[in-house]
């Protein structure tokens, strides 16, 4: 048990720890500009002021953790839910989470839809492999933060605004590992036993669905994780270029425009704290279902 | 002076396991020596501690009267291991110059022993291939050719040959006996086989395991000029039934 | 409306082209042909569906109308490319993936460091790292200095990941034979732990190509001076010059997969050895 720790939890502490000590360190000097403006001239400044003030400030350029901490307390409110929607709700960081996250589900599933489909149809058709795998590939290049506005402005006059296009653009950026995951794993299977299958005259149907579709899990779940981050990367970027007004992007866009540091570090936060429970969450989905599959880890059943 | 000695070595892995248990050799220049035995008895682990791969708990080891780690630092043995372990992205010749080049050569200057070295193991002509261009026993050989480079006296082969199939592993035998004999090296050799213990060795040490010692050392009294066929000799039958008795003694003991 | 209906007609025509030619073309001249007729059958396809639907200019221009407009307007548009994708995406790029390198041989020869910064490098290669955009803006100013910064924390994390997983990709065997050779250090990494490294190394590079152009453009949505794609991008919009926003997003593509191409070529070169290159 001792060992466990020692071997696990102590380095990522230790490296932890030291990231916020240097934190801490760092913000005299990058928070010190301001002090020495604000403060007569000539006037010595003795170190201890410097610390605190720099440590303190309203709009630093480097907030400190318990700057940010109590921010993020401070704007976590649940209140809108029950009062008037009219004023409160727009400031709360957990109402605006929720903006983001549900664009990040919605790419996500629409992504995981889309990806597995193609995946199928290039496995199982030549022409559509050749085809359409090199322009998935390209389309990745295409920065997606270029296409949004376009994708913004096509679906509006289809009758799709506010969620839907920012789940289309999700879906752009999530679409991508799941399609490269699902393929390679679609393609993964022992071809030894494919040959009992054959032996078995088993149709096409129950080949996929006994065979290579459960070979096929240990590489989508991977690809599933890396994809669910990325919808929240790209329902991040989808809020940039239309001028919203809610979700963590649009309020990071807003506070910048204000300079209001210490919430946009707050907002920053939040994002974080979702992208670790997203992916958190999935891993342990992950793990009852590898359980109930048989597979002692995914690295080993993929190998 | 021995090659190789060895007195009371032991090794013990943490947890008790008793790898190897005071074990004494001793190895004169020019004799191939085989170490056969069943699995755990610790013939691959004195290898291991010759090469200085392993450190010993225990006992004191010499090879080429310096210890293991003045013998590896002096380049004084070639090893070759199980698998043929050639990197993938150097032609047979870059893998064969690879332990030259660790010793500060140029390419041009060993290009002749490299060449040299090829044609000892038969695969002059292979030199510009990639390892994966080859068969099993043509990687086999180009890592004994590797082993050959920089001409050290002492030869160290853990189970060469275990992963070919018979009719390539005979040929093997012969070539690397023909090679003993020409380059008058000293050979040690780890084997899991019976008449290849018999048939390359002029001593045959049996170990047996738990803990993992020698049991018995034989002699070899068959002709160091030995074709393919002594294998049939009563001589040579009689030699594989004395180590096969002595490695039963040793799994009853 | 005819013209609506001819793009389907097109479009079925092509494809059935595009099946017999995947059929019967050699595997070496199909992956070439058969991706290119695809693409060409998209482009023929929006322009009569644009043309024949009447679909306004300001949701979707001609296809025809965005290359017109490329071709008149390359000198802006090189202007655009140079400052963010060689100022900004290019240094950020090669900084950070260096950088990842550089931390990731300190995390091989330490077993603590290792085990310390996998963890977190997981982690936070699975955040949206592009939010410290409007951040890096602010410290680092307007300019292209900004958005290398951005990149530079985009491609940091995923590289390192890769890396430090290509620094420990050899064998046993393979350690133990340079132990033999009683090789230096040094030795032991140029000749050894970067070769077999590269596969996984390549791999990084090619996961941070996308990263370090996002990272870029996005950056100049929060700020940049009066040049840059995403600045170009965001004003078009505004002027309604949508054939403007798609010559700059064929420029982004060109660029992308060009760069992409060129690490192919690098990897093919570089990593001839490695299974998933031999066919």
């Amino acid at each position: 048990m001792i060992r466990w720790l020692s071997q696990t939890v102590v380095p990522v502490v230790t490296i932890l720890v030291a990231l916020v000590a240097i934190w801490y360190a760092a913000a005299i000097p990058m928070n010190s500009a301001r002090t020495y403006m604000m403060a007569p001239d000539d006037a010595e400044i003795p170190f201890s002021e410097l610390v605190t003030d720099t440590w303190s400030q309203k709009k630093p350029q480097l907030p400190l953790p318990h700057q940010i901490v109590a921010e993020v307390k401070k704007q976590a409110t649940f209140s809108w839910i029950w009062k008037e929607k009219r004023r409160g709700y727009k400031r709360s960081l957990i109402y605006h989470t929720w903006v983001t996250l549900s664009s990040t589900l919605l790419g996500f599933a629409l992504g995981l839809v889309l990806g597995v489909s193609l995946s199928l149809a290039i496995v199982y058709s030549r022409v559509m492999d050749l085809s359409v795998m090199p322009w998935v590939i390209t389309s990745q290049t295409i920065p997606i933060i270029a296409i949004a506005p376009m994708i913004i402005v096509l679906m509006a006059p289809l009758g799709f605004t506010g969620l839907m296009p920012k789940g289309v653009i999700s879906m752009y950026l999530s679409y991508f590992p799941i399609v490269i995951g699902m393929t390679k794993g679609l393609r993964s299977s022992d071809p030894i036993l494919e040959d009992q299958m054959k032996t078995w005259s088993a149709t096409a149907f129950q080949t996929f669905w006994l065979l290579r579709l459960p070979s096929a899990l240990p590489f989508l779940f991977p690809a599933m994780k890396i994809g669910l981050a990325a919808a929240l990367v790209g329902a991040v970027v989808a809020e940039l270029p239309s001028g919203a007004r809610a979700g963590l992007g649009a309020r990071l866009l807003v506070f910048s425009y204000r300079s209001e540091t210490i919430p946009m570090w707050a907002n920053l936060i939040a994002a974080a704290i979702l992208a670790g429970l997203l992916v958190v969450s999935f891993s342990l989905l992950e793990r009852a279902l590898n359980r109930r599959l048989g597979f002692r880890n995914a690295a080993e059943a993929s190998s | 002076m021995s090659v190789v000695s060895a007195q009371g070595l032991s090794l013990t892995y943490p947890g008790n396991i008793e790898a190897l248990k005071n074990v004494d050799l001793s190895i004169e220049a020019g004799e191939f020596v085989s170490f056969i035995g069943p699995s755990g008895c610790g013939k691959t682990t004195l290898l291991r501690v010759v090469a200085d791969l392993e450190q010993p708990t225990g006992g004191t080891v010499l090879v080429t009267g310096q210890t293991p780690e003045q013998a590896r630092q002096a380049r004084a043995y070639g090893y070759v291991f199980q698998q043929p372990g050639l990197l993938p992205w150097r032609t047979v010749e870059g893998n064969i110059f690879l332990p030259l080049a660790l010793m500060g050569q140029k390419r041009g200057e060993a290009a002749g022993r490299i060449a040299d070295v090829l044609k000892m193991v038969e695969l002059d002509g292979f030199g510009s291939k990639f390892p994966w261009q080859l068969s099993g026993g043509m990687q086999q050989r180009a890592s004994i050719a590797r082993a050959l480079a920089f001409d050290a006296e002492l030869l160290l082969m853990d189970e060469p040959f275990g992963a070919l199939d018979e009719i390539v592993r005979d040929r093997l035998n012969e070539q690397l006996l023909e090679l003993w004999r020409a380059t008058q090296k000293t050979v040690l050799f780890v084997t899991h086989s019976i008449p290849e213990a018999v048939f390359l060795s002029t001593k045959i040490a049996v170990m047996s395991p738990r803990p993992g010692r020698i049991s018995k050392i034989i002699d070899n009294p068959l002709p160091a000029d030995r074709p393919l066929d002594v294998r049939e000799t009563t001589a040579f039958l009689d030699v594989a039934a004395e180590v096969r008795a002595a490695l039963r003694e040793g799994m009853d003991e | 409306m005819t013209l609506a209906i001819a793009a389907i007609v097109v479009w079925i025509g092509l494809w059935a082209l595009n099946v017999m030619l995947a059929r019967w073309l050699p595997e070496r001249q199909a992956r070439i042909v058969v991706p290119i007729v695809f693409g060409l059958t998209l482009v023929l396809v929006v322009e009569l569906l644009v043309t024949g639907l009447k679909v306004p200019f300001v949701i979707l221009p001609k296809p025809s109308e965005m290359v017109a407009r490329l071709f008149t307007s390359l000198p802006m548009l090189w202007e655009d490319f140079a400052q963010t994708i060689l100022k900004g995406a290019l240094t950020g790029y090669i900084m950070g993936c260096a950088a990842a390198l550089f931390v990731a041989f300190l995390a091989s020869r330490s077993d603590f460091l290792r085990r310390g910064l996998l963890p977190l490098g997981n982690f936070v290669a699975a955040l949206p790292v592009v939010g410290l955009a409007p951040i890096m803006v602010m410290w680092f100013g307007f300019g292209w200095e900004s958005k290398a910064a951005i990149v530079v924390s985009m491609c940091f994390f995923p590289m390192l990941v890769n890396s430090v997983q290509g620094l420990a990709a050899t064998s046993a065997i393979e350690r133990d034979l340079f132990k033999t050779y009683a090789a230096t250090p040094v030795q032991q990494l140029s000749l050894l732990r970067l070769p077999a490294a590269m596969p996984f190394i390549l791999n990084g590079l090619k996961v941070c190509t996308p990263l370090a152009l996002i990272g870029a453009i996005v950056a100049e949505f929060f700020g940049s001076p009066f040049l840059g794609m995403g600045f170009r991008i965001k004003t078009s919009v505004g002027t309604l010059s949508l054939d403007l926003v798609w010559a700059e997003i064929i420029v982004a593509a060109l660029a992308g997969t060009g760069f992409f191409g060129l690490l192919l070529i690098v990897e093919r070169s570089l990593t001839f050895w490695h299974p998933s290159q031999r066919r």
